[in-house]
Order: structure tokens, then sequence, then C-alpha cells
């Protein structure tokens, strides 16, 4: 049975489509059959992310108001032949999508592939409602700051009460914190809430910490989602995160300092 | 096409009514009775209707002369819980729903009279707690006609309100009010204070207002002389 994942946060800016990218390569390259929605209608980016964005010909709001089909707008990755990506419009808003298309298209795409992931648009309006109306999981990703950790505290109310699962009395979302930007050093110095700060006021299940990187920018710039660059500490983070996700028990990474002693010691970038 | 209807799913919140007896008469005497305590409180108010307790003590009941007692009462039986097969039965042919009984124990056994209550022996008692036992999260309002219980945390940005006491078992980040409906003798109990706001039947103190020493301790808050008192539940001697 297909499960449906949104990947939300309520603020902007926080990596929700780095990391759509990147659990939904992860996914496809351990053999799943995955596609990747960008429910961001009018602000289109993650078929940037992906590197497609020159192969984009018919997008999601082509297939829900039916002047394509939805095999006409599904893009194949070019890394791995298991990932498809449905753009979003680029010259609608978000007014174009209804819950009765959405769902529509959702209920097509379960019967080819195994993951869904919902790349959900910032704030808590139809967009952001309608990416998370039909999941089964929800990839909550939070920056360790107060007002990202309290905007996902309020996606997460909704998550409870409007979803399709919450309306029906079905079992609930399952809910995942993904902390990403953290940065060991500034937590230290008391820039940044750390891990149990959040974990304190989310009480959710963390599913992992990605730390603030370069190659998170690198990787976009180049549209190759950053799960690819295996030897980067981003990569790496998210790879723990979909064998995380998967069932597999790893330990965390990233939350402490790693430094080595002599970087420590004349302090390096 | 257009929307022309769709089913959602809520929650409300309804009395429910326990019988420990089936004495007809004086049923109906002692429903009268609760009923003139508060009668807009009850009047054409839905009900549900309890009968775990009754099956359990072995006595039997005509659910239908129960349940011309609650109409004439001015009440809407909307449910029936915990009756056997006959009685099951005999609500369908009412048309009253059967609803399943898991949490109904519990909630009744809560709500047993208090000590300070003359009757030795209430035949009936009215259920209208709430236990929510998910996390309110930022933006979420709850809303209780009765006593709201909250096992799980209160977010900041949370609003819980409730027209008779509020016990939170966990931390109470967001707003708390107790009494909304002018009760001064009701409570406000959490296990850790860093409520934004906290009232008491509208007195109320905002976090500002708080004092250090509270913060982060199980405490009971309550009113005396017009003022909200924060005491810790512990008490040290």
């Amino acid at each position: 049975m297909a499960r449906i994942i949104v990947v939300t946060s309520g603020k902007g800016g926080v990596g929700k489509t780095t990391t759509s990218a990147a659990i939904a390569m992860g996914l496809a390259k351990k053999g799943h059959k995955t596609a990747v929605i960008d429910f961001d209608v009018g602000l289109r980016n993650l078929d940037l992310i992906m590197g497609c964005e020159r192969r984009v010909v018919y997008d999601f709001v082509n297939v829900i108001n039916g002047e394509a089909k939805l095999n006409q707008a599904l893009i194949q990755d070019k890394n791995c032949k298991n990932l498809s990506i449905l753009p979003a419009s680029q010259t609608r808003d978000k007014d174009a999508l209804s819950q009765e298309g959405v769902g529509r298209v959702l209920d097509e795409l379960k019967k080819d592939f195994e993951y869904i992931v919902c790349d959900s648009p910032a704030g808590i309006e139809k967009g952001a409602h309608l990416a998370m109306y039909f999941a089964d999981d929800a990839f909550v990703v939070t920056n360790p700051e107060v007002s990202s950790v309290r905007d996902s505290d309020r996606m997460l109310g909704l998550l409870a009460s409007k979803s399709r699962r919450a309306e029906q009395n079905e079992e609930p979302i399952k809910e995942y914190l993904l902390l990403s930007r953290y940065s060991p050093d500034r937590v230290k110095l008391g820039e940044m809430l750390s891990v149990d700060d959040v974990q304190d006021i989310l009480s959710l299940h963390l599913l992992g910490v990605i730390p603030e990187s370069k190659s998170v920018l690198n990787a976009s710039n180049s549209g190759t989602p950053v799960i690819l660059d295996e030897k980067s500490d981003a990569g790496q983070a998210y790879a723990d995160i979909v064998a995380r996700y998967l069932g597999e028990e790893r330990p965390h990474r990233f939350i402490d300092d790693k430094k080595g002693f002599f970087r420590k010691l004349f302090g390096s970038k | 096409m257009p929307l022309i209807l769709e089913f959602k799913s809520s929650t409300f919140s309804v009395p429910v009514l326990v019988l420990s007896s089936d004495d007809l008469p004086v049923i109906e005497q002692r429903l009268q009775d609760k009923i003139n305590l508060a009668p807009e409180f009850f009047k054409n108010s839905p009900l549900v209707l309890d009968l775990h307790e009754i099956n359990k003590q072995g006595y039997n009941i005509d659910l239908v002369a129960v349940t011309e007692i609650i109409r004439k009462a001015g009440m809407f039986p909307i449910g029936v819980r915990g009756g056997n097969a006959q009685q099951n039965k005999q609500a369908l042919e009412l048309l009253i729903p059967i609803y399943s009984n898991h949490i109904g124990g519990v909630l009744a056994e809560a709500q047993k009279p208090k000590a300070t209550e003359p009757e030795p022996k209430a035949e009936l008692d009215f259920v209208t707690s709430t236990l929510i036992t998910q996390p309110i999260r930022s933006g979420q309002r709850i809303y209780a006609t009765g006593d709201l219980v909250i096992t799980a945390q209160v977010s900041a940005g949370a609003e819980i309100m409730a027209e008779g006491n509020i016990h939170v078992y966990n931390s109470l980040r967001g707003r708390a009010l107790a009494g909304v409906q002018g009760n001064t003798e009701a409570r406000i109990f959490c296990f850790d204070l860093q409520a934004e706001l906290i009232s008491i039947a509208g007195i109320y103190k905002v976090s500002e207002d708080l004092d250090e020493t509270s913060r982060g301790k199980p405490v009971q808050i309550y009113l005396q002389d017009q003022a909200l008192i924060i005491k810790d539940i512990v008490q040290h001697h």
C-alpha cells in the first residue's frame, strides 16, 4: 500500500524543498518507486533542486484540470529511474488546486508508486492544507530557533485536526521531526536551541538532525539532491533519515561538535 | 460537480447520565432536582444514557420508560452505552444510537460525587468531563462544558477553556481559562506551569505577572478574595 509523506513546516526557508528532494531520492535509491510533488503553485522550486527545470512540459495544475494526463506531466529523474517529479505550475496560484482534484491525482499515483512525497509550500493556507490533507506520514522540518519551532507546533495542530485521517477518525498521521540547519557550535554559544530544547517543546519523534552545511547550497545550485553527495555531512544525514524511516536503527549524528583537536585549537570554517 | 454535501467529523461534549438505580419515580425526582440547579444548561440538551453501572449491579430497566422521563424533563436522549443485547435492541427500536463503552467506566469513576456533598449515595450522576490525551498544539482551542483533563502538553499559542476545573498533567505553556461561565470555585491544576495566561472566572494573570518561584512546578491556581492564588501542589513542611 502506497504511503503519502508530506514535508511541511509552517515557516518558510527552513529546508522543505531540499528535504523533499533528498528523501524522495533516498527512497528511490533504496529501490522504492517514488514520486515527489511540488505543491508550491506559483513559486515553483522543486524542479530546480531536482535539476529537471528544462524538461517541464505539463504540471500538477494541468493534470488536475484534465489538460494533460498524469504520465505526460511526470518527469523521470535522470539519476534514478525509480523517481518521478510532478512539478508545480508557475503561472497559476494556489486556488488552482482543489481538494477533489488533488485527491484524484494522489489516488492515481498510488497505483504506480510506493511513496508519494508532497513538498508543501510555507504558510498554513490552501496550498499547505492540501499538501498535508491526504498524508499518512508527516516530516516536520524545523530550524533550531523559536519562531520556526512555534510554527511547526501550529502545523502539528493542523495535522491532528484538519487532515483527512483526523476528519474520518482514522489512525492519526505519523509525525516525525527533522531538525535542519543545526550547528552545534552555535548551540554551545547559546545562539540556537539545542535538540533537547526543541524536543521539549514539540515532544515529537526525532527522525534526524541535518547540520548547517555548504553542501546544501552547492547541491541546490547544481540541481542534484544533496543526498547524492555521499561525502557531505548533510548528504549522510539525509541518508540516515531515509534509513531510519524505513525501519533501520542508526545512531544519531551531527548533534555534537565533532571537530578535531587541532581544528578546535586553530579554528576553522 | 458542485459540492452538495460532505461528511465531517467533530467532537462534542455531551452530558452522560449514569443510572445506578432502577427505581423510576426516584430517578425522575432526582433528575428534576439536578435540572433545577441549572435549568438553562439542561434545557433541550442532548444526553447519552450510560447503563454500565446499573447492569453491573444486576438491575434491569425499562428503556422506554426512562427515555420518556428524560424527554419529559426537557432533554433529548441521543445515545445509549453500556447496555446489554436486549437494551441495545430496545434502544435501536426507539431510534437511539448505541455508543461503545471503552472509556465510560473510567470517566464515571472519576466523577463520583465529592465527599462534601450531602447525598450519601447518588442514584444518578452527570458526567461532563472531557479527557484529552493528545498534545494541544499552538493555535488549537479546546472548550469543555465541565471539567477538562489533559494528559499531554499544552503548547504556547494554544487556548484551553473550561466551565469547570482544568487539569494538565504535563507542561502548560498556552492559555488556560477555568470557570469561564463565572464559576469562581473553579481551579487550574498543572504539572509544570509555564502558561502565557491563566484565568479563573475572568480574573487573569499574564506570564509576565507570574511569580518566578511558581514557574516550572506542579501548582494549583484558585481564586481568593478576587485574587488569583498560585500554590505548590506538594506542600513542604
